[in-house]
């Protein structure tokens, strides 16, 4: 990891670990659901960004886990072992979502991740018997640990952070196995990827898989976390809102997502001063953003570096013009 | 039974009432570096592809050290120690040069689960700059590859197909579009694959030089056909063979 990265992480986890101390209630309520959101995104990230697969399917997953754990501990039964529950689950959908990407690919795979949203929100609102329907579920619970209970909102918070980090760590040690180069050859050259001996059948199954892992784990800790869900939450909507905060953070980039989450999960609340105007306000910023960056805000720094290179370039080879001219 | 690497028997494709390729047959022997040349639309590219598994021919047989691999796929016949290049450039242009090599060769060590937890570099790494040092490229194997020369990229390409340290490698026009101090360097370099590897290759290129420099046989095709067989000295005396494409 180059020192500036670590040196970004290390500080964004000091801030995420101190700054909820000083929040309210609502204060916390935010930082935890910016944290259910990168983790969910960094599962998109790696779909998306990482294996170049279009997803717009995401928030299906998210609703599989988080009713998976609200009808677990309905039915009384622990959230340790819905969650795990919750994440087989998402992997096994996740790969049967996948097998449309082996056929189709580009914005015709996003219209089959977008009908497979929309035949899970209809058995999320039809399904009343298992799922509660339009009503939803309430009073769902929150876990403990041995004798520690996590039902307070900071204790929650901390709860979640720490499934963010472990699943950050993952992630980010997945990425660096020769998986993240296969994952990436398949985005950027599927063909050449093939004839190196890369089975793109096979990890373009396990990006869906594991990207759906993340979804259903932060579905699990979201049901949790607001105690009440219904399948409104859960709509396409939702996941085109997913797949923007991955644009926006800047797909491939292994922080996107939390950047990215932090523009679809907090900005909204910081816009709210605009009120009616709010939303024309953040569709505007994000047309903006996409015009001006559409590598998202992590690309910064790299289209510093490739204009610095760029001039530098220039100059040596117009120097090297000067020489030749002088000698001659 | 043949101890050819690649044995194509028959092979023929059509596209509707277009026959590409009519019936054509050859060998390639162990360590042998096999020209292929013609004119646009003689079938080259066609055969290639039906080689490299990227079509399926209508007729005819593909065997590869024995085993007839006529309808497999390109993942299938990597597998089997087929290696390519592309006409176009090919690399992995976000990756830098060392992993592009290294994820060139990845697949053939261990498992699926156990790459999951494998090293980066797969216990690749020296592998990868041995090849890099030969191929002149250290200066640039940490740099991405798409930030690179068309002919340092071409570098690039050309060694990703030789890091699986394959039984066969099909080299679809390794000189287009490279500066002609380029090309004999890529000469350069495939005759010493050639003979420290013992590696077999097939070549489809329209620099002539090149090829009657670097082949040890070459084929002629011409609409679909083979028109001739033979030594760089045999086809450059061929009269068909200048009177159909080579001139005078």
């Amino acid at each position: 990891m180059k020192k500036t990265s670590l040196l970004v992480a290390a500080l964004v986890l000091a801030a995420l670990i101190i700054a909820p101390t000083f929040a309210k209630n609502y204060g916390i309520h935010m930082f935890t659901t910016w944290l259910v959101f990168i983790i969910a995104t960094m599962g998109l990230n790696l779909t998306v960004g990482y294996a170049g697969q279009k997803s717009l399917g995401h928030a299906a997953f998210f609703g599989i886990g988080a009713y998976t754990v609200a009808i677990f501990l309905k039915m009384g039964l622990s959230f340790w072992l819905a969650l795990p529950v919750a994440a087989l689950n998402c992997f096994v959908v996740g790969l049967i979502v996948g097998f449309p990407a082996i056929r189709v690919q580009t914005i015709y795979l996003a219209f089959a991740t977008l009908g497979f949203n929309t035949a899970m929100w209809l058995v999320m609102r039809n399904e009343e018997w298992l799922t509660g329907g339009t009503f939803g579920i309430n009073n769902i619970a929150r876990p403990s640990l041995g004798s520690l209970s996590l039902d307070g909102n900071l204790a929650y918070y901390y709860l979640v952070l720490t499934f963010a980090v472990v699943l950050a760590l993952l992630l980010w040690g997945l990425l660096r196995s020769p998986w993240g180069k296969a994952f990436t050859a398949l985005r950027d050259n599927p063909i050449r990827a093939e004839s190196l001996g890369i089975d793109t059948r096979g990890y373009t199954l396990l990006s869906f898989a594991i990207g759906a892992v993340y979804a259903g784990i932060a579905g699990g800790l979201y049901a949790s976390q607001v105690q009440f869900i219904d399948p409104a939450l859960f709509t396409v909507g939702a996941s085109i809102m997913m797949y923007l905060m991955v644009v926006v953070g800047g797909p491939g980039y292994f922080l996107g997502p939390v950047l990215g989450s932090a523009v679809g999960v907090v900005l909204p609340e910081w816009l709210r001063f605009a009120q009616a105007w709010y939303l024309f306000v953040f569709g505007t910023a994000v047309v903006l953003l996409m015009i001006w960056l559409p590598d998202g805000l992590l690309s910064i720094p790299d289209r510093i570096r490739a204009r610095r290179q760029s001039r530098l370039d220039s100059a040596q080879r117009a120097s090297r013009a000067l020489n030749t001219g002088a000698k001659a | 039974m043949s101890s050819a690497v690649l044995k194509v028997s028959g092979l023929k494709k059509a596209y509707g009432a277009i026959q590409a390729v009519g019936g054509v047959s050859f060998e390639v022997q162990p360590g042998e570096i096999f020209g292929v040349i013609g004119p646009n639309g003689s079938g080259k590219t066609t055969l290639f592809n039906s080689m490299l598994g990227q079509i399926t021919p209508d007729e005819g047989r593909i065997e590869l050290k024995g085993e007839d691999v006529t309808r497999l796929g390109p993942l299938a016949l990597n597998r089997r120690g087929v290696g390519r290049t592309f006409q176009t450039l090919q690399v992995f242009g976000k990756m830098t040069v060392r992993d592009n090599l290294i994820v060139a060769a990845q697949e053939h060590k261990g498992s699926l689960l156990s790459r999951m937890f494998a090293p980066g570099d797969s216990g690749l790494g020296d592998r990868a700059d041995a090849l890099i040092e030969q191929f002149h490229i250290s200066h640039v194997a940490n740099k991405k590859a798409g930030e690179l020369s068309y002919g340092q990229q071409k570098l690039v390409d050309i060694a990703m197909a030789f890091m699986s340290e394959p039984d066969l490698v099909l080299l679809d026009e390794p000189c287009a579009g490279v500066n002609p101090s380029l090309v004999g360097g890529i000469s350069t370099l495939l005759k010493e694959l050639n003979r420290t590897r013992r590696g077999s290759f097939v070549v489809i290129e329209h620099n002539m030089d090149f090829v009657m420099d670097l082949c040890h046989r070459i084929m002629v095709m011409v609409e679909g056909q083979v028109l001739a067989i033979g030594t760089p000295d045999e086809i450059r005396a061929n009269k068909q063979v200048l009177d159909a494409y080579l001139g005078n």
